[in-house]
């Protein structure tokens, strides 16, 4: 009860959010729709006339549809960019399928004498279509609209990943911060749009074809109404546009520090930080909110501005472990703790540009390093029980993953499984809780804000240094979860707003309080 | 009226029709027998050049309809098929105007017509904005006859138009086909495998196997001058009833016709559908009218089986 009134008011604070959310996810998922029958449609009947080619042109949309969305969304940057365009291509790719096979199906379904008989009458090859089969395939077609509409408006959450708004914006924001009322927020609403979409066009489907005929000629009008709707919101600008991953959107210090501390208004679209450093980069955005040590950081030329009023609290990396998988491993802390005071923030930020700019693989990187050190050791090949390691979804957590995984191996008789790619803090930390892994690197300040949400006061008693945050999440997540958190590594991951170098020397911005002085300016 | 030249089509290496030549005379109906895959479909398609033919020709009226436009050519040929193949969107009102509205008829001549129509087959008005499911096959096939009819199209084709039907609703539709003006005036070829139909409706016979003609003519050369043994075998199962089909009473005085109770039979009816007269009405003797619609004279049982024994004789003498 509790919960639902607590989602309820989370829902009421944020309904502005709520609303721009659902409208652009509709427009979203109409303006892919309305192209992909503009596509799909002409295709189907293609191939329904020329045979021959359905295979063909069914295996490619068959394909395409196979391709993991995320995939699809990451392969749309380089030729797209982010933002709505990629995401409209993606998505009407993900919807060409069921309406291309359903056009096809419907039209060659047609009762070959009904064919003849038209044929027979005198119709034109265009007047068969139009007045024949079309007509006729008219509830298989809508049925395959049906299930790439349902399609659509799932896959579209996805495209928040790549700043083109929607739903998916608090549903991975959600996530991110282990906020399971934003995640519902956003997840609810999805999923009652799919089900009013499926139920609407299921009515549809069941006229009888007097009504389809006005209905088949009212649809276009109704998908332009609706995508237009997408237009709307985004129909706003400012000077310069920040991207922000939908982590850094909802955290406290984050984007809602940026507002309540500096007061900075900017254009902000949602982002996955996947692809936001090269949107810097390639001038999308103006400003970004990146991880301090990030190897993109070097390899884009970007600048990091100064937190001159010190809303972000220092991010360093332990590695945070389960009481009992201590236990059970007794060797397990005295070897992790071999990479303690070893990394420090230059050495990681050049790491993460080997992986994340030089694309050499993280084991590679992590191999280097580790006999740099004289710490690398051969695999002993033991199998005294498998320790599970995991890590979050972006290159620095995977280089440190395979760095503990080798010196685990080479030190001590454990096997080694590693779950690499958790997709964010909420869903690492809750495979930690429910022992699907033994350990991961973990950040002070996400376990402080993220994990532990404790009141705003104790939370700028302990973020005064690196030491006081420290400790307070070692002993509260020692009595709260039974998790351990070793010694920190050395590096400081902090978040950090960046610009391009040339771009802030240009404006003459060295600090979060230097742009917001310039965005005022007007 | 119709006139076919070597007409052949080849599917791949085997000849569904193998150079074939007839001729349809106006006002007649040719029906094209024989069994499944003797090519009698393929020959009466490639008259409306639903399919194409691999060579040969085709004239209708003098004209090569393979220098014609399809679609033009095909608006003014009525087609009738097996499973009637009524647009299910349509309603019956709909179906039959469809090919007034391709040729652009005003809305009130077309309303004229299809009402015209559907009370020459006994149609109901009431059917006019009802769907084709919600008929019975009897009133399908007919509402097909009518989609067929509605452009007073000069030549008819109908592939197995009775096909679906059952025997009872076949009957009546025969009677009510025979019956019908509109048909009079029309050159119509009909394929069937359904030897009495073909009888019973058929001016002349073309009797087909494996692509090729097997013997041409009227109903009683196929049956007392069949070319060979396949047209005998073909006829013997059900010899007997056709023979009362294809034999016809004495012939009435010019112009005349025959009467019983009142009804008025044609001349150019069969022994078997007199027979029958006289069997459904108890009655002793059938009236023979002449021009005038004055008596001229009477036949009774005897008469009727003494002229089946009459032509028999001939024949066997011939």
């Amino acid at each position: 009860m509790n919960e639902q009134q607590t989602l309820w008011s989370f829902m009421r604070e944020q309904s502005d959010k709520l609303a721009t959310q659902t409208l652009e996810h509709i427009g979203l998922t109409f303006i892919s729709l309305f192209f992909a029958v503009l596509i799909g449609l002409p295709l189907g009947i293609l191939i329904a006339r020329k045979q021959k080619l359905s295979g063909t042109v069914l295996g490619i949309a068959g394909v395409l549809q196979t391709i993991p969305s995320i995939a699809l969304l990451g392969f749309m940057i380089p030729l797209l960019g982010i933002g709505p365009k990629p995401a409209i291509v993606a998505l009407l790719l993900y919807a060409l399928l069921p309406i291309i096979r359903n056009t096809y199906t419907g039209i060659t379904g047609v009762d070959a004498a009904v064919k003849e008989a038209a044929t027979a009458m005198g119709m034109s090859r265009s007047q068969i279509l139009f007045k024949v089969e079309l007509p006729l395939a008219m509830p298989v077609i809508l049925a395959g609209i049906r299930t790439a509409t349902v399609i659509t408006v799932g896959v579209a959450t996805l495209a928040s990943y790549i700043a083109a708004g929607g739903l998916g914006e608090f549903i991975f924001g959600g996530i991110s911060l282990n906020n399971t009322n934003m995640i519902l927020a956003g997840a609810i609403p999805a999923a009652l749009l799919a089900i009013i979409f499926d139920f609407l066009l299921s009515r549809v489907q069941k006229l009888n074809f007097k009504k389809i005929n006005t209905a088949t000629k009212l649809s276009p009008a109704i998908l332009v109404v609706l995508a237009c709707v997408y237009f709307i919101p985004s129909a706003y600008g400012s000077k310069l546009t920040a991207g922000f991953t939908p982590e850094f959107m909802g955290r406290q210090d984050g984007n809602l520090g940026l507002q309540s501390k500096y007061h900075l208004k900017i254009h902000t679209i949602v982002i996955s930080d996947a692809v936001m450093y090269k949107a810097a980069y390639e001038k999308q955005l103006d400003v970004i909110s990146g991880y301090s040590t990030d190897g993109r950081l070097k390899a884009y030329d970007l600048v990091v501005l100064k937190d001159d009023k010190g809303i972000f609290p220092p991010y360093y990396a332990a590695p945070i472990v389960r009481d009992e998988a201590l236990k059970q491993f007794p060797d397990l802390e005295k070897t992790l703790n071999l990479l303690s005071g070893k990394i420090n923030d230059t050495v990681m930020t050049e790491l993460n540009y080997r992986t994340d700019y030089l694309h050499q693989s993280p084991e590679r990187v992590a191999k280097d390093f580790l006999q740099s050190k004289n710490l690398w050791r051969p695999d002993r090949g033991g199998n005294d029980g498998v320790v599970r390691i995991g890590s979050k979804i972006f290159g620095e957590q995977y280089i440190l993953a395979n760095m503990y995984s080798m010196l685990i191996k080479g030190y001590t008789d454990y096997g080694v499984s590693t779950k690499t790619g958790l997709g964010g803090t909420k869903i690492c930390f809750d495979a930690l809780t429910n022992n699907q892994i033994d350990f991961y690197p973990e950040y002070t300040g996400t376990g402080l804000l993220v994990i532990l949400q404790p009141s705003q006061k104790v939370i700028n008693l302990v973020t005064g240094s690196k030491e006081s945050t420290y400790n307070y999440d070692k002993d509260m997540f020692e009595s709260r979860y039974h998790i351990k958190w070793l010694q920190p590594i050395g590096f400081n991951n902090a978040y950090a707003l960046m610009m391009r170098q040339k771009q802030a020397k240009d404006l003459n911005v060295k600090s979060i309080t230097d742009l917001k002085n310039y965005l005022d300016k007007k | 009226m119709i006139k076919v030249e070597h007409l052949g089509k080849h599917f791949g290496k085997v000849k569904a029709v193998d150079d074939i030549s007839f001729e349809v005379n106006e006002h007649e109906t040719l029906v094209l027998l024989g069994t499944s895959g003797c090519g009698k479909t393929t020959t009466l398609k490639m008259l409306n050049r639903l399919i194409e033919p691999t060579h040969g020709s085709i004239f209708i009226n003098n004209k090569n309809i393979l220098d014609q436009q399809a679609e033009v050519l095909r608006r003014g040929i009525g087609y009738v098929l097996q499973n009637n193949g009524l647009f299910p969107h349509y309603t019956v009102g709909e179906n039959i105007a469809i090919v007034p509205q391709l040729l652009k008829w005003d809305k009130d001549k077309i309303r004229h017509r299809v009402s015209e129509l559907l009370e020459k087959l006994h149609l109901s008005e009431d059917y006019l904005d009802v769907y084709p499911n919600e008929l019975s096959g009897g009133q399908q096939q007919r509402v097909g006859l009518a989609r067929a009819l509605v452009a007073d199209p000069p030549v008819l084709l109908m592939d197995e138009p009775f096909g679906a039907l059952d025997n009872v609703t076949k009957a009546k539709i025969h009677a009510e086909f025979k019956a019908l003006d509109e048909l009079k005036r029309k050159t119509i070829i009909m394929v069937t495998h359904d030897v009495q139909e073909a009888f019973e409706l058929g001016d002349r016979i073309c009797l087909m196997d494996k692509g090729k003609i097997v013997q041409i003519g009227t109903p009683t050369d196929l049956l007392f001058k069949p070319n060979n043994q396949f047209v005998e075998d073909f006829l013997k199962e059900q010899r007997l009833q056709l023979e009362f089909k294809a034999i016809k009473p004495p012939s009435p005085p010019e112009g005349g016709t025959f009467e019983l109770h009142g009804v008025i039979l044609p001349a150019a009816i069969g022994l078997w559908e007199l027979l029958e007269q006289l069997k459904f009405t108890k009655s002793e003797s059938i009236a023979i009218l002449d021009n005038q619609h004055k008596q001229v004279g009477q036949l009774n049982f005897q008469d009727l089986m003494s002229a089946f024994y009459k032509y028999k004789q001939q024949q066997s003498h011939e």
